[in-house]
C-alpha cells in the first residue's frame, strides 16, 4: 500500500481453519466454489486477470494483484466508487491452515468527500457522528 | 448492502431534504405543519420531502388527532458511518459460508 496506514483503514479477519491450504485455496481460487460462498463471479487465478462479482444489491469489478498458489491472493475490490484491496494469505499450522483476510484501503475522509465535495458531505457526516455519540452517550 | 448506502446518499442528496432531517435530528419530533413553518416550501413539498426520508428509513411518523408527528431515525445512518464495521460483518459472514463449503467438500 502506498499509504500511510493512518491514512487508511483495514478489515482484518482471521481463523485457524481444520483443513490444509491446497483444499482452502482451491475454494478461495476455483469460480465455481468461489460462487458457493463468495459470490458469482467469472475468477480466473491469473496475474491481472479483471474478473466480476456479481452479487444481489451489484458487482464489485475486482483485478487479480497477486498469486502465489497455496500461499497468497490478492485482487481489488472496486465498489461504490472505492478501490480497495483484498489480500489472502494462508500459513500451514499442524493438519490445518491459518487463514487470514485483508480488506485495506478504506480512506475514510476521501470515501465521505468522493460522495460529498459537491453537497458539504464532509461537514454534513461530522455533524452526523457528534449527533450519535451524544445519542449512544445516553 | 451498497444499496442501502446509495438511497441513504440520493434521498439526502436533496438540500432542502437534509435541512428537514438535520432539524427532526436537532430539535426532536415535530409535525408536519411545523417543519413547513421553516422550510421555506409548501406543505406538500414538505410531505413529499418526508415520504422520501421516510422510505429510506431516515424518518418515523406516527399519527395523533389530525396531525402528522415525524422523528429521525438516527439508526438509519450508522451504516454510512461505520463502513468498516459493516465491512468486518460482510467477511465474517462469508468466512463462515466457506467453513461450511470446506466441510462439504470433504463428502
Amino acid at each position: 500500500m502506498s499509504q500511510p496506514a493512518t491514512e487508511t483503514r483495514s478489515v482484518v479477519v482471521e481463523r485457524e481453519i481444520a483443513y490444509p491450504p491446497e483444499k482452502i485455496w482451491r475454494a478461495l481460487t476455483q469460480p465455481h466454489l468461489i460462487a458457493e460462498w463468495l459470490m458469482a463471479n467469472d475468477f480466473r487465478p491469473e496475474m491481472g486477470h479483471r474478473f466480476e462479482l456479481r452479487g444481489d444489491w451489484g458487482s464489485v469489478e475486482c483485478q487479480v494483484l497477486e498469486l502465489e498458489p497455496n500461499r497468497t491472493l490478492s485482487y481489488s475490490w472496486g465498489a461504490m466508487g472505492l478501490v480497495s484491496i483484498v489480500t489472502w494469505t494462508l500459513t500451514p499450522m499442524g493438519t490445518g491452515t491459518h487463514l487470514r483476510m485483508e480488506h485495506s484501503g478504506f480512506p475514510p475522509d476521501r470515501q465521505r468527500a468522493f460522495y460529498g465535495a459537491q453537497q458539504g458531505w464532509r461537514k454534513y457526516i461530522t455533524n452526523m457522528e457528534q449527533i450519535l455519540a451524544r445519542v449512544d452517550a445516553q | 448492502m451498497p444499496q442501502r448506502h446509495d438511497i441513504l446518499f440520493s434521498t439526502l442528496a436533496d438540500p432542502t431534504r437534509r435541512a428537514i432531517f438535520e432539524r427532526l435530528c436537532r430539535e426532536g419530533e415535530q409535525t408536519v405543519a411545523a417543519l413547513t413553518d421553516r422550510a421555506g416550501v409548501s406543505q406538500p413539498a414538505v410531505s413529499k420531502h418526508l415520504r422520501f426520508l421516510k422510505q429510506a428509513g431516515l424518518v418515523r411518523n406516527r399519527h395523533e388527532g389530525r396531525q402528522t408527528h415525524y422523528s429521525a431515525q438516527l439508526s438509519a445512518l450508522a451504516p454510512l458511518i461505520d463502513w468498516t464495521s459493516q465491512m468486518a460483518g460482510f467477511w465474517q459472514s462469508r468466512f463462515d459460508r466457506l467453513e461450511d463449503l470446506l466441510r462439504r467438500m470433504d463428502q
